[in-house]
């Protein structure tokens, strides 16, 4: 019953972009990317500001056409017009906004919920458990569930974002700034969080982030988005190799090289 | 992905229940509520279960297999490693036991009590409200300098002067709909020339005024409220508050006061295009030329109307513009609470306007009728 490694080797990456081109009027911001993610990886989107980074994930995720080119996730398009096939792709990803994007109207339970209950498979008391569980993975208490979204810190924010990413066990995570707005402490302890899940639910996670001691912490593999292309990709180690004015810049001064040379020596 | 699936096994008088495939979310045969009690049924024999066979297991399959079990550990059971390590997860989980809804029978009585105690805040914070305006009010007139035109002249350019092709347009229609149905009616006594007065005294002491009170409720003050509001949730507030700028200096009184500006000149306005839409429709109805009709507008309609037309413009203006700042300063983050006090807010100023325009018809009974 176990599947064998070859046969997972088969599978088509999780993620899988050709030529994608992005415009806006006559800003060009991504000129023809390619870029696969196999299954399990943990690959880090670097790039400096306003290189089109949260642009690209949300392309990933379909929130957004790029102007040419193709987005394909788990081996079918995003953009799938057949309303049936596209919910049941989008139901294989979770998204974690960068600010959350918690519905303020719904309680902490209710949010968490909500993903489980479009469902309609589930009954109330298997729908509350499920998300006590979430809760409890997420290191929240279960008396936190009745809490507004505006009652809560910004980390407890981020853990109750994650947990409804994490709600319909998502093949796939995407993370638009993790840790963004997090104190060291609590952006480190919501890092090794998202390290444990990840070992545990074995999901593939894209990441956006500014943060060098997340990217440290949770990318296997590094994508550096510079010049409107995708100029490195792979571990920490073969970008580095690279030679581009970003890559120098991002690993030869400053807490970034220092923080991801510690975790590869 | 293979789906889940249950067999189940006899032998030498134990039954045995072999599980396998993809126990997830997914897989699970749908609907899963129903999935579920057949796997309790199953497991009402108190069978040995056989789990090895499980490809892979989610918190879901997990949370199923532990309902089906009665939240307890089977006698026999055999599984993986990593896969009791997620059962015992589930164990593990603590759930909060649920508030008991229980009906109060006296429930009405209390909630009359708070709607009361709700509406007795409401009054006395928007008196406070009030009073602030009023201190400021004093503040700038010994310290003109401080005065903020800049917010007045851009609240009075938006309440009022982007209002007036919509309040011309609707004064106007009104005014011909008047015209006509009063017509009708006044030509069966051959009273045709009331219409003068019938339409000057409706329209410049009550149909103007009111029509730019519900207009501009609608169209600024729930604006207001909404800016307010959004303000107070991005905490643009708290920032004006820590540059030492008074909210209620900067923000407030300039929106009271272009209201209290703006309403008297639209109240004219609304009036002066009911009067000559009322004027084209009597003209094209009955021929009623428009030099009498503009000859006899002055002797049959006391000048008085006009003050108390223009004195129900401010009140309802400075209503309006308390009323959008009281509601949109309680807005709290979250956008449930922004939709429900910007309705609020334009339901109470209409409700408040009519309210006040009866006080003013009782106040005024004596004065300007011919």
């Amino acid at each position: 019953m176990n599947a064998p490694p070859a046969a997972s080797q088969a599978l088509p990456p999780v993620i899988e972009i050709r030529g994608l081109y992005t415009q806006f009027d006559d800003l060009v911001v991504h000129r023809d990317i390619d870029l696969d993610i196999e299954a399990g990886q943990m690959l880090g989107l670097v790039g400096g500001s306003g290189s089109g980074k949260t642009t690209l994930l949300r392309e990933m995720v379909g929130l957004l056409a790029p102007s040419r080119g193709s987005v394909r996730l788990f081996g079918q398009s995003v953009l799938d017009t057949d309303p049936q096939r596209r919910r049941a792709l989008r139901r294989r990803f979770g998204m974690l906004f960068q600010q959350g994007a918690l519905f303020s109207a719904l309680s902490v339970f209710d949010n968490i919920a909500f993903p489980l209950r479009e469902l309609h498979t589930l009954d109330e008391g298997m729908v509350a458990d499920l998300v006590f569980l979430k809760l409890a993975m997420v290191e929240l208490e279960a008396r936190h569930a009745r809490l507004m979204p505006a009652e809560l810190s910004g980390g407890m924010v981020k853990r109750v974002a994650l947990a409804r990413a994490l709600s319909l066990e998502p093949e796939l995570l995407v993370l638009d700034e993790p840790t963004a707005g997090l104190d060291p402490d609590r952006s480190e302890s919501f890092v090794k969080l998202l390290r444990i899940l990840q070992k545990e639910l074995g999901f593939t996670v894209v990441m956006v982030t500014h943060d060098p001691e997340t990217l440290a912490g949770l990318a296997t593999r590094l994508a550096v988005l510079a010049d409107q292309r995708i100029v490195a990709c792979g571990t920490a180690a073969e970008v580095a190799a690279v030679d581009h004015p970003f890559v120098r810049n991002f690993f030869g001064s400053g807490r970034g090289a220092a923080a991801i040379r510690q975790r590869q020596g | 992905m293979a789906a889940a699936t249950i067999d189940v096994v006899d032998k030498t008088g134990v039954r045995q229940l072999v599980l396998a495939g993809d126990w997830r979310l997914a897989t699970m045969p749908q609907p899963i509520a129903e999935f579920e009690l057949h796997l309790r049924q199953l497991a009402a024999g108190n069978p040995d279960w056989e789990l090895r066979s499980i490809s892979r297991l989610d918190s879901a399959g997990a949370t199923v297999l532990w309902r089906a079990w009665g939240r307890q550990w089977p006698a026999a059971l055999a599984l993986s490693a990593e896969h009791r390590a997620l059962l015992e997860r589930v164990a593990s989980i603590a759930r909060e036991p649920e508030a008991p809804a229980a009906r109060d029978p006296l429930a009405w009585i209390t909630a009359l009590g708070q709607l009361s105690l709700a509406a007795q805040r409401h009054l006395s914070e928007i008196i406070a409200l009030i009073g602030q305006l009023v201190l400021d009010l004093g503040y700038l007139c010994l310290h003109p300098r401080e005065i903020p035109w800049r917010e007045f002249s851009a609240n009075l350019y938006k309440s009022g002067a982007l209002a007036l092709p919509v309040i011309a347009l609707i004064g106007f229609l009104i005014g011909i709909v008047l015209s006509y149905l009063s017509a009708l009616q006044l030509k069966t006594f051959g009273a045709d020339v009331f219409i003068v007065n019938l339409l000057g005294i409706s329209i410049v002491r009550e149909l103007g005024p009111m029509l730019v009170a519900v207009l501009v409720a609608g169209r600024s003050g729930s604006a207001m409220t909404a800016q307010i509001g959004v303000m107070r949730v991005t905490e643009e507030i708290d920032a004006l508050a820590t540059m030492g700028v008074s909210r209620s200096q900067r923000l407030l009184l300039p929106k009271v006061l272009a209201l209290a500006v703006a309403m008297p000149l639209l109240v004219i306005w609304c009036s002066a295009a009911g009067i000559i839409g009322g004027m084209i429709a009597a003209k094209l109805q009955m021929g009623l030329s428009y030099g009498f009709f503009i000859d006899t507008l002055p002797r049959v309609v006391p000048v008085a109307n006009v003050w108390i037309g223009l004195c129900k413009g401010l009140v309802f203006g400075v209503l309006i513009a308390l009323i959008a700042c009281h509601f949109g300063l309680r807005v709290k983050p979250n956008t449930e609470s922004l939709s429900a006090l910007t309705t609020s807010s334009v339901v109470c100023s209409i409700t408040v306007a009519i309210l006040v325009d009866a006080v003013f018809a009782v106040a005024t009974r004596g004065l300007g009728l011919p």
